[in-house]
């Protein structure tokens, strides 16, 4: 609360330090009548607030699953999916992403031709009737590919996405929340991932496997990417864990297990979605990049990511086998940084 | 704060030791490089039998390891296969990639965090929409489509710039090609702020500010922004390293032959010295700029402190 | 000279800056430019990945180097890729076997030091020596007594000098080879064979910062990793002088950059356009875009090794794949025509009276997808059902060229999974699973010839347990007659057996042939009477800066 005049002097809360060892949940507790009593000057009024509006919004629908007023903390959650039902920007991204789903399952729904079908004498042709997109450097039609490719595409971003998300942002924020020598091991732990060139790596770590299915490659953008994740989300917890309400919830006498859930978590997440919902199209491109390096995907795998890079040699020649695989790369993007931003409002009762 | 930073640095001697073991050992997995020597025909087992032994290849790898870890403590990184020093390689190609960086870097701080803020005060409006349309090209297209564009339209069709950059790689040769290499970091940046201040600006300082007050400038500098740096400035330390080291299509494009040019081409030619080299000095970086990224993030929030 | 060079570039980048005008390729500031021969032309380059010595020197990048900085004793011509004398006076020989090699008089290096019998007799000892690592040691392989200085089975090296040369005066020598070699003299073209200085021995590290030759160039400086200026060499006693002020080689990352900026007007002279660039280089270059043929065949390569590839009959299943591989449409439209459907084991370089035959292949290399599916029924099957070809994802554009083939042989077989590329990631790697014997299916295999003789496109790659013979292809018949070939003297009669040797190949489809590669370059409108050799290397000698 820098605005107040008095920055560093003011009676703090005094958070356990990174560096020193774990557990405040054993002194904490020493301390918080002390903390709670300036936490409520504090943000507490925020927070107040929300919780007021939360529970007037849970009585709107009565719906079955108000359980009764002490649940209120659970109450978070349901409301976040309450106001997000109710979110055109949710919904419509929840139906692109189901559109994409629905053709990953079943490509021959809207592309009735063979994507491995290639006839060279169409090289880089444009678009004519019933090959709507034209044709790529290798003479397949661009549509029919661009449609099979959804299936591996949105599974290796999506995975490799939630894979990384997840990993990163539990040993993040447990790193950031307990501090210490936890953090330092950890931290220290993702300085040494990150010194690994995503080059080497992938001729290391991906030439040893034999087998052709994505996971190897899932498995290895999570090993690589976890890191950064994981720094975003310590650097969250830091922060957050500096407000007042979770001192308060220390005060309380909160269990970590509850103030990291309840109050930490919702209010800590936004950077990790926004960082997981961009890096969601970079490892729909990367695994183009792997495949490139002759690691990745084995052929005749088809993806945007493969397509996208045989067709920017052609650039100059054939924008267009480009542009489509390109589109439907952004398309999927967008459809989850707007399901991204939904949740992320959902889960801020200031904005409510 | 001394202690801390103390601390810090004495836990970056495992890291550097855990690191160059661990790149150490990669490159030794991608098995034997003597046959890539050779062009597309078999060497002759006598030279290969020989260049094996001179480059200490013949030994096991724990020996390669302590002997390699001996010659980098009195300051000798190795030669690479073309004959060259690597301490040599790094110093052509360390100066031109920090410069790269930081063109990169300022593009990043500068226009990342600027239409970050500006998104985030104006959600929804189609200052919004068009950044947003904006990160998508940028995340969709692949750098080398970006960075081939670029540098046919500016370099060729309307000559305002040299397409590929010199050898001395001052900074105004940079600027295009640190735009490229920042372009997908930038949409991170950006919507990282975005996303920061459209959550910090109903803050109740944020509120107690405006009441009080201050001009809207005022508010926003002092109070929003720094408030909302701290996940992005950890993504731009963590971003440091990828941007020195992974610079490989931007460096190729325009012709910069920096480390992530020499990197590339040391794995691929499994030259353990060149590639063990430049990771070392890489790891050195990411260690200061995560150990800087923590230090600020007292800075910004006062309420974080060091011991 | 680097500060020099530094101010151009701050000018260059100030005048980019302002949006004035292209930056020149460096001719004008630094030669005068003009007609008169003394401008300075700008080339795209590659750094080296051996020392420039020239028996260490096994790529193109080092090559062009050492075809501009020395003159061996023959050269081959520009055009024709003959074997012509350079400082060769004459070689005479009665047995195909012992050759008195006279020395041209009045040859100098560089430094001033004369170029004598032995300059070449200590630069070949150096070269075949084990001890210092030449990559192209096994040139001198044919020298009686390299397996003293170069024990192949790993043995101690017993001897220091190859015992086969003997210097008989200031410019004689001799040479005893091993076996009979009647073209022997034809190789010595090669850049592994060029003398050396004493200056090369005296001071090793120095003369490697700097090399010094005997060539029309001069080296005037070198950075690693940047440029090297050549500079014409005034005094050079030789016909071939160059007719430019000399060449600046600079180094590029990639030649697609060297190519844009060839179109910016920032370099003079790219000598590999790159593949993508292939279907603009008409357009954006106009005339200034040369496609010439070069000694070099593409061809895949099969693991003999492995047991479901190296039986009885599968030769037929070989053939069909080669019947099922569409050439005339894929070096159409994937390398716009810089390459050529390939008709023979060879390449067209050699002229007909030097072995190329058109057609020698038959039906074999004919894209006849009903026949190629009866073929490979006929012959059992493609083994497991699916043909992985393997390539190495580093280097090159590999990845265009083996799609499109597995696509024509899917569309032959009519099965979208009868064929697929198999990448594999370094180099390095790939070869040493060649080496190793561990391919399971066709691979991609390149040549590109040393010297130009039909010797040297089929000995080396499919004699049994020959140096380059990946395939591990073997055969009696085969071995025979290219023996009978070497010992031939009459160069007629030598060819015809060569071609005998070719048709065993063909019968048992020891590898398709898929295509001759051709040299392509781009060049810009400041020079003029632009050429590649047969090497694919830009004779620049001749190249006319304006």
């Amino acid at each position: 609360m820098p605005e107040q005049p008095t920055p560093p002097e003011q009676p703090r809360p005094d958070r356990p330090l990174p560096s020193m060892p774990p557990g405040p949940h054993l002194s904490g507790g020493g301390r918080a009548p002390e903390d709670g009593a300036i936490a409520a000057t504090g943000m507490g009024g925020a927070m107040d607030l929300a919780t007021e509006e939360g529970a007037s919004l849970q009585k709107v629908p009565g719906g079955p699953d108000g359980t009764g007023p002490q649940d209120r903390p659970r109450s978070l959650w349901s409301d976040a999916w309450r106001d997000l039902r109710r979110n055109p920007v949710f919904i419509i991204s929840g139906l692109v992403i189901l559109f994409l789903v629905v053709i990953s399952l079943w490509p021959s729904l809207i592309a009735s031709g063979n994507p491995l079908k290639c006839d060279l004498a169409k090289s880089q042709e444009g678009s004519q009737p019933g090959h709507p997109f034209g044709y790529n450097g290798q003479g397949c039609d661009v549509y029919t590919r661009t449609v099979y490719g959804a299936r591996v595409s949105v599974t290796v971003g999506v995975c490799a996405t939630l894979g990384v998300a997840i990993l990163g942002s539990v040993l993040g924020g447990l790193a950031g929340f307990f501090g210490g020598a936890w953090d330092a091991v950890l931290s220290r732990i993702t300085d040494i991932f990150f010194a690994i060139p995503v080059v080497l790596g992938g001729l290391v770590l991906l030439s040893v496997v034999t087998s052709s299915t994505i996971w190897p490659v899932i498995g290895f953008m999570v090993l690589l990417g976890w890191p950064q994740i994981s720094r975003i989300a310590r650097g969250s917890v830091i922060t957050t864990k500096q407000n007042d309400y979770v001192q308060a919830a220390r005060a309380l006498g909160a269990s970590n297990s509850r103030m990291l859930l309840r109050h930490i978590t919702p209010n800590a997440i936004a950077p990790v979605i926004v960082v997981a919902t961009i890096a969601l199209g970079t490892y729909i491109s990367l695994e183009a990049t792997l495949s490139f390096l002759g690691v990745g995907l084995k052929p005749p795998t088809v993806s945007w990511g493969i397509d996208i890079s045989s067709a920017s040699q052609y650039i100059r020649t054939a924008p267009h086998a480009l542009l489509w695989p390109a589109g439907a790369l952004a398309v999927t993007v967008l459809a989850f940084i707007m399901l991204g931003d939904a949740v992320r409002d959902a889960l801020d009762p200031k904005l409510r | 704060m001394g202690r801390y930073v103390i601390r810090r640095l004495l836990q970056m001697i495992p890291v550097f030791i855990g690191a160059t073991l661990l790149i150490f050992l990669m490159v030794n997995v991608m098995g034997d490089p003597i046959a890539g020597l050779c062009g597309d025909r078999q060497c002759d087992p006598a030279t290969a039998t020989q260049l094996r032994k001179e480059f200490g290849l013949d030994k096991p790898v724990w020996q390669q390891y302590a002997t390699y870890m001996g010659n980098v403590f009195t300051g000798d990184f190795g030669t690479a296969f073309n004959g060259q020093e690597v301490t040599e390689l790094m110093s052509t190609a360390f100066p031109v990639t920090i410069r790269l960086t930081i063109v990169a870097i300022v593009f990043e701080v500068v226009i990342g965090i600027a239409l970050g803020v500006v998104t985030g005060l104006r959600r929804g409006r189609p200052v919004d929409t068009g950044v947003l349309l904006i990160t998508l090209v940028v995340i969709s297209v692949p750098t080398f489509v970006t960075g081939l564009l670029l540098q046919l339209l500016l370099g060729v069709k309307w000559g305002w710039i040299s397409p590929s950059v010199s050898s001395e790689a001052p900074f105004d040769e940079l600027i295009v090609p640190g735009l490229v290499l920042a372009s997908v970091s930038l949409a991170y940046v950006t919507r990282l702020t975005r996303t920061s201040i459209a959550e910090n600006r109903r803050a109740d300082y944020v509120r107690t500010a405006i009441a009080k007050g201050l001009p809207r400038r005022r508010v926003i500098t002092r109070h929003l922004l720094r408030n909302s740096l701290i996940p992005v400035v950890t993504f731009i330390g963590t971003d440091i390293g990828a941007l020195m080291g992974g610079a490989i299509v931007t460096e190729r494009i325009f012709n910069i032959h920096g480390v992530g040019f020499q990197l590339y081409q040391g794995i691929l030619r499994q030259n353990t010295q060149t590639v063990v080299g430049f990771v070392t000095v890489l790891v050195l970086v990411f260690l200061v700029a995560n150990l800087l990224v923590d230090l600020l993030y007292a800075v910004l929030d006062p309420r974080i402190r060091y011991a | 000279m680097r500060g020099a060079t530094h101010a151009r570039w701050a000018v260059c980048a100030t005048a980019a800056a302002l949006a004035a005008t292209a930056c020149g390729g460096g001719g004008d500031d630094s030669g005068g430019g003009g007609g008169d021969g003394s401008g300075v032309l700008s080339s795209s380059w590659g750094d080296p990945q051996n020392p420039l010595e020239p028996a260490n020197t096994n790529e193109v990048q080092g090559g062009k180097v050492l075809d501009m900085l020395f003159r061996g004793l023959k050269r081959y011509d520009a055009k024709s890729g003959e074997a012509n004398d350079m400082l060769a006076e004459k070689i005479e020989t009665s047995d195909s076997q012992n050759f008195t090699v006279t020395v041209k008089s009045g040859w100098t290096f560089s430094n001033g030091e004369a170029v004598s019998a032995k300059s070449f007799v200590d630069a070949w000892n150096y070269g075949a020596s084990l001890k210092n690592n030449q990559k192209n040691a096994y040139f001198f392989g044919y020298i009686d007594g390299y397996d003293k200085v170069h024990p192949e089975d790993g043995g101690k090296q017993t001897a220091q000098t190859l015992s086969g040369l003997k210097v008989t005066g200031d410019n004689t020598f001799t040479i005893k080879l091993n076996q009979k070699f009647s073209t022997f003299p034809d190789t010595l073209g090669y850049a592994a064979f060029a003398p050396l200085p004493q200056a090369f021995f005296d001071d090793h590290a120095a003369w490697l910062k700097k090399p010094v030759g005997n060539g029309p160039y001069t080296i005037d400086s070198y950075a690693k990793g940047s440029v090297m200026k050549m500079r014409k060499w005034d005094k050079y006693p030789g016909e071939d002088k160059a007719e430019n002020g000399g060449v600046d080689l600079k180094v590029y990352t990639d030649n697609n950059t060297a190519y844009t900026d060839l179109m910016a007007g920032n370099l003079d002279l790219v000598d590999d356009v790159p593949a993508a660039q292939l279907k603009n280089a008409k357009s954006d270059l106009g005339d200034r875009y040369i496609n010439t043929p070069a000694g070099i065949i593409q061809t895949l390569a099969f693991p003999f090794y492995d047991k479901n590839w190296g039986k009885d009959g599968m030769e037929k299943v070989r053939t069909g794949l080669s019947m099922a591989i569409n050439r005339e449409q894929i070096t159409e439209t994937i390398f716009q025509k810089t390459r050529t459907p390939a008709s023979d084991w060879t390449s067209p370089v050699l002229g007909e009276a030097g072995g190329f035959k058109e057609g020698l292949c038959g039906d074999a290399c004919e894209y006849d997808p009903k026949k190629a599916k009866e073929m490979i029924e006929d012959g059992g099957g493609l083994p497991g059902g699916q043909v992985k070809i393997s390539y190495n994802a580093d280097t090159g554009s590999h990845k265009e060229w083996v799609d499109a083939v597995c696509n024509s042989v899917n569309n032959a077989l009519d099965n979208d999974k009868a064929c697929v590329g198999n990448p594999v990631g370094t180099f390095a790697d790939f070869r040493n699973q060649i080496t190793q014997s561990k391919m399971s299916g066709p691979f991609r295999a390149g040549w590109q010839m040393d010297y130009p003789l039909i010797q040297n496109f089929l000995q080396p790659l499919y004699y049994t347990n020959a140096s380059s013979n990946d395939g591990k292809w073997t055969s009696e018949k085969f071995d025979d007659l290219v023996d009978k070939a070497n010992a031939e003297t009459d160069q007629a009669k030598a060819v015809g057996l060569f071609q005998d040797a070719e048709k065993v190949l063909r019968d048992d489809m020891g590898a398709i042939p898929l295509w001759y590669q051709n040299g392509s370059a781009g060049y810009s409108d400041r020079i003029s009477n632009v050429a590649l050799n047969p090497f694919s290397l830009p004779v620049y000698n001749e190249i006319k800066v304006s």
